[in-house]
């Protein structure tokens, strides 16, 4: 078996693709998710999009793969515009769904092993070897013949990074990573984040709450807020931020006198 | 293919404006109906795109034939068993005066073969394997995972589908000549041992055979293979379009099993008439 700790590239894995983003709107019905958002994404770097629930950041990640349409505006993968089901013939993304999205009715190596197969990557000793590598990446070897019902939380988490990884993606996109998990686990899915780029110039797009995450790994980081992008630039400019909006969302004041939730819309 | 393409509604799928407000027009049931066939044709040609995908895809075909034709068979053996005593036992006892008892066997035939073998058939189907397959669907739906096989750049068509079109044209034959020979027997079984009728197998075979041909059969299999590629591809559809969560599943498999049955008999007046 090929050894895994190696800091190449993997095997057959092309170079890192930049992500722009032009004045992106979504509209569901009569409720705007997202109201002309714009950023770029730089190849090999960790972008982390945050923001409060409901703020459009996973929405945002689905229009990257194509699972949303925008109502107006574009996202670009490598130059290849996002919406058109072609852009993921010629770029591999690959998306880590919040939950997982695990094959419930395939085993932890069939689940890694369906990319490959119906892509024809090789024969079934090859496609072995690339699912063991990347089991063997996350530390999930013993997990290889279970089903995702008999998998605790951080390892389906592991399980859906490592099928992402079977992928040899350019491009890797996280939708809540470290959501439902111990400090401990949070702390070990971002290490996970933090080594794949390290060791694969992986471009990674994070959504996600965790102010941790954000601030230990992230090249730079963007706040969406209402639909909005009310913050863009690197983690330390976020130890300080000067947006009463965003200092709230990074350090809420809990206070029982004025509680929040009194005030909010429904 | 999109997500939004499996599930985008007729107005807000990029319609434009003059076709929307005509369609605003149409009252909401047939705005639902139009919808409906529109995209479960459209599924139909996306999967057959993928047809040369098919031998490769030998396993997951024979998966579906299993779960299609073989654990369908015992109910549809008990049922066509009792279809066929009933047809019987009725058409003796209602023939008993009238003097018509010794066509029982042509009338059981005829009716099993043209009629209640395809059509009771389809209906098990639909309630056992239809559901089935909307539930299974709709729930790799609503959990993601159908969106996980896009982002993998595996067309749900090629390896959700597909294999159950192809199994389902296998299969519904078996089933419905299964159906047609349990249900042939349950009538000579009544027709012998019960007192009113008393026919021999004998006589009741030869008098299904005089009366019946090939076509006959022949006419049955055609309409259990539409009525077949109808409930797949109607549970298939439903369940790819099931958005939001656990009620939602059982709403898209109470949808599915109804639509389908309605389907069935609303195709099975047309089949016929086509075929007559």
């Amino acid at each position: 078996m090929p050894a895994a700790n190696s800091n190449s590239p993997l095997p057959g894995a092309a170079p890192a693709v930049g992500v722009k983003v032009e004045g992106l709107a979504k509209r569901f019905g009569t409720f705007e998710v997202l109201r002309g958002v714009s950023f770029t994404v730089q190849p090999g770097e960790i972008f982390v999009l945050m923001g409060p629930s409901g703020s459009g950041k996973s929405v945002l990640l689905k229009h990257l793969v194509g699972l949303e349409r925008p109502s107006a505006g574009r996202t670009l993968v490598a130059g290849h515009d996002g919406a058109d089901p072609a852009t993921r013939e010629r770029v591999r993304m690959a998306l880590v769904f919040q939950a997982g999205a695990l094959f419930n009715s395939l085993s932890v190596y069939d689940n890694l092993a369906l990319y490959p197969r119906e892509h024809r990557l090789g024969d079934e000793a090859a496609i072995r070897d690339r699912v063991m590598r990347a089991l063997q990446i996350l530390s999930l070897e013993n997990a290889v013949h279970k089903l995702p019902a008999e998998l605790s939380g951080g390892m389906k988490k592991r399980v859906a990074i490592a099928r992402a990884l079977v992928m040899e993606p350019q491009l890797l996109l996280y939708d809540e990573p470290t959501s439902e998990l111990d400090p401990v686990m949070s702390a070990t899915i971002t290490e996970i984040i933090a080594t794949l780029r390290q060791r694969y110039q992986v471009t990674s797009i994070v959504v996600s709450h965790d102010r941790d995450l954000a601030l230990s790994i992230a090249d730079r980081v963007g706040i969406l807020m209402g639909g909005e992008l009310v913050f863009l630039g690197p983690p330390s400019d976020l130890r300080q931020p000067t947006d009463p909006r965003v200092a709230d969302f990074l350090n809420p004041r809990i206070d029982l006198e004025h509680p929040r939730f009194k005030h909010l819309e429904t | 293919m999109s997500t939004s393409s499996l599930s985008s509604s007729p107005a807000a799928s990029g319609t434009s404006s003059v076709t929307a407000r005509l369609l605003a027009w149409l009252p909401n049931p047939l705005l639902q109906v139009l919808h409906g066939t529109g995209s479960t044709l459209l599924l139909l040609v996306r999967s057959l795109r993928h047809l040369p995908s098919l031998p490769r895809q030998f396993g997951r075909f024979i998966e579906q034939c299993h779960l299609i034709g073989y654990t369908t068979m015992p109910i549809v053996g008990i049922l066509s068993f009792f279809i066929g005593s009933v047809l019987a036992l009725q058409s003796g006892h209602a023939g008993e005066n009238v003097g018509y008892k010794q066509f029982i066997g042509a009338l059981v035939g005829l009716t099993m073969a043209r009629e209640l073998g395809p059509v009771m058939a389809a209906v098990l189907l639909a309630g056992r394997v239809g559901s089935a397959i909307a539930a299974e669907l709709a729930s790799m739906k609503v959990y993601q995972e159908v969106d996980a096989l896009e982002t993998m750049n595996i067309p749900p068509e090629r390896m959700l589908v597909l294999p159950r079109l192809a199994a389902v044209l296998t299969m519904m034959p078996v089933l419905t000549i299964m159906a047609d020979l349990v249900g042939w027997f349950g009538g000579a079984i009544v027709a012998q041992y019960t007192h009113f009728i008393s026919i021999e197998p004998a006589s009741y075979f030869a008098n299904l055979r005089q009366y019946m041909d090939f076509g006959d059969v022949l006419n049955g299999l055609i309409k259990a293979e539409v009525f077949g590629l109808t409930v797949v591809l109607v549970c298939c559809n439903i369940g790819l379009n099931t958005r939001g969560g656990p009620r939602e599943i059982g709403a898209s498999v109470t949808r599915a099993v109804v639509t389908s049955l309605i389907l069935i008999l609303v195709l099975d007046f047309f089949v016929t008439k086509a075929l007559m």
